[in-house]
């Protein structure tokens, strides 16, 4: 299938020369959620600004639904909405106004029924006469996504959606985000919050220092890079390891109570077979066993520590 | 073309004057009407007639003039800078409109909004005092031609601004002296000789002078030399901003 968007060997570097992005390759497929997962400062911003155009690229190109987004700008951008991670708003306007303005802005006849839609699905509805300056944070959020939305777009941007969020507007707009890819709206969104991406996405890029240093399927990355953790709860007390089984990477705990073995999910045998039998067979007893595995945040950190 | 954002801009900013009616509208048209009190009755009423035209009469076009140009220079500066500094900014440039598009939106309001003052200033004028207007088409020509020449460049100073203070700068430094010193109150002829060479590199001049011709036939300049003048102007302008617009001057990194 062919990529909703495909950047290619797009770099960025800004007047003072500081390369905010290298030579990246990636490609986004139709109808999925990706998550860009990267600390500050690494380029997720800039990344999403210039397929918005709000930023201009210094090599490579991006095709946005099959049009080059700097030729063929008017036709890529029409697909594309952006709800950005500043709360830029108008102050005096109405909610309704400003979102109505979105729509002709993007190129859209009137159509206030899709309005008051997306109002009402944002919980806006009551506040669409209301001045802009007046709303709290959350509610300036929702205005930004009812802008993006205002014009029907088939990828949507969400750079650091829930950034300063609270927890019920945060389930709001993921199930949102979960209703727009039911309809087929392709999206990408940043976040430094792991579990955001855990919870939502369907694919997983990791940007750091402006480079993809990974892009995977969610649960492929978690599988190859996740490590699980066995905790063998003994029964009695344990003096020490049994020297016949110094071969496996285990660690008993300090009061004795506890064996715990770390394995990696990508070998076809876990060994925890073996060492069950081997339990067994020197008599120890364990009351409970508790495996767990290794967050993305773990996989994230050491990702990108590690390049 | 995308219609549907020139008119989703341009409404957008007219909006803006709706909404801030005191400000935009009434008050430079009371502000005119004080000038009318002052030059006009109080010190019109002593001064001669200038080549047959009282004097009253005869600062009209000048203060229509100086309230165009500073009109249409803070309308469309504002209108830029705003969501530039407010960071509204990145919805324009992320939608898919050409720059001709978004100039067409803001220039147009801005320009709208002080023609729509002239106007206005034209009709309290005959409050004051009787005139006539011997070309109106020429006069709505000379307004409409260079309320969107200050509304471009007024566009331009809200790019290059970075400060409120700089929004001001040039409207407050640079315009406001020349239309003063430009013939609003008084005909070049009763300058001194030197002066009156030293006005001639007074853009505005030229302006008053046209739109004054077109009122009441009688000009400091030709005509068509003022006419000129504008078009120059206007050109000048629309270069500047294409060159904004091509290297994404102070709205593109």
């Amino acid at each position: 299938m062919q990529p909703i968007i495909s950047i290619q060997n797009l770099s960025k570097t800004y007047e003072g020369g500081f390369q905010a992005l290298k030579n990246i390759d990636l490609d986004i497929n139709k109808g999925e959620i990706f998550a860009l997962l990267g600390p500050n400062g690494a380029g997720k911003t800039t990344l999403i600004s210039i397929i918005c155009g709000i930023v201009n690229l210094s090599e490579g190109r991006v095709i946005a639904a099959g049009h080059d987004i700097v030729k063929d700008f008017r036709a890529a951008r029409k697909t594309i909405g952006l709800v950005p991670q500043e709360l830029s708003t108008d102050a005096f306007e109405s909610v309704w106004n400003t979102v109505s303005f979105s729509r002709g802005l993007f190129g859209k006849p009137r159509d206030d029924r899709h309005i008051e839609k997306v109002l009402k699905d944002l919980s806006l509805w009551d506040k669409r006469n209301s001045a802009i300056k007046g709303l709290s944070g959350g509610m300036k959020r929702r205005v930004l996504i009812a802008k993006a939305l205002s014009h029907e777009p088939e990828i949507l941007f969400l750079d650091e959606p829930t950034a300063g969020v609270d927890v019920e507007l945060r389930r709001d707009m993921w199930k949102m985000v979960r209703e727009l890819r039911n309809k087929g709206v392709t999206i990408i969104l940043t976040t430094h919050y792991i579990e955001e991406a855990e919870e939502m996405a369907d694919r997983i890029g990791v940007i750091s220092k402006g480079k993809i240093i990974l892009v995977d399927d969610k649960h492929a990355l978690m599988q190859k890079l996740g490590q699980k953790q066995l905790t063998i709860h003994l029964k009695h007390e344990l003096p020490a390891i049994p020297e016949d089984m110094s071969q496996y990477p285990l660690t008993l705990s300090a009061d004795g109570l506890c064996l715990i073995y770390t394995f990696d999910t990508q070998r076809d045998e876990s060994g925890v077979a073996d060492i069950l039998r081997k339990l067994n067979e020197h008599g120890i007893d364990f009351k409970d066993l508790h495996s767990s595995q290794s967050s993305l945040e773990d996989i994230f950190v050491s990702l990108v520590h590690g390049a | 073309m995308n219609f549907y954002a020139i008119r989703a801009i341009y409404k957008f900013e007219m909006s803006r004057t709706w909404r801030t009616l005191l400000q935009s509208i009434a008050s430079p048209v009371l502000s005119t009407s004080l000038y009318f009190i002052v030059f006009g009755t109080a010190i019109g009423s002593r001064m001669q007639s200038i080549n047959g035209i009282d004097y009253g009469a005869f600062i009209i076009p000048g203060l229509v003039m100086l309230t165009l140009l500073t009109q249409s220079l803070s309308n469309a500066s504002f209108g830029i800078y705003f969501p530039r500094f407010s960071g509204t900014i990145f919805e324009v440039l992320s939608a898919p409109v050409s720059y001709v598009e978004i100039l067409l939106g803001y220039v147009g309001a801005a320009a709208s909004k002080s023609v729509l003052v002239g106007l206005l200033i034209l009709i309290t004028a005959q409050l004051f005092v009787d005139y006539e207007i011997q070309h109106p088409v020429w006069m709505f020509a000379f307004l409409v031609l260079t309320a969107v020449t200050f509304s471009l460049f007024g566009f331009i100073i809200g790019i290059w601004a970075d400060s409120f203070e700089k929004l001001q700068l040039i409207p407050m430094m640079v315009i406001t002296p020349l239309a003063f010193l430009g013939g609003s109150f008084y005909s070049i002829d009763m300058l001194p000789p030197v002066w009156q060479t030293v006005t001639l590199f007074n853009p505005v001049v030229y302006l008053i002078s046209g739109f004054r011709w077109s009122f009441f036939g009688i000009a400091d300049v030709n005509v068509g030399l003022s006419l000129g003048m504008i078009a120059l102007f206007l050109v000048l302008c629309i270069i500047g901003v294409a060159w904004i617009f091509k290297t994404g001057y102070r709205l593109k990194d």
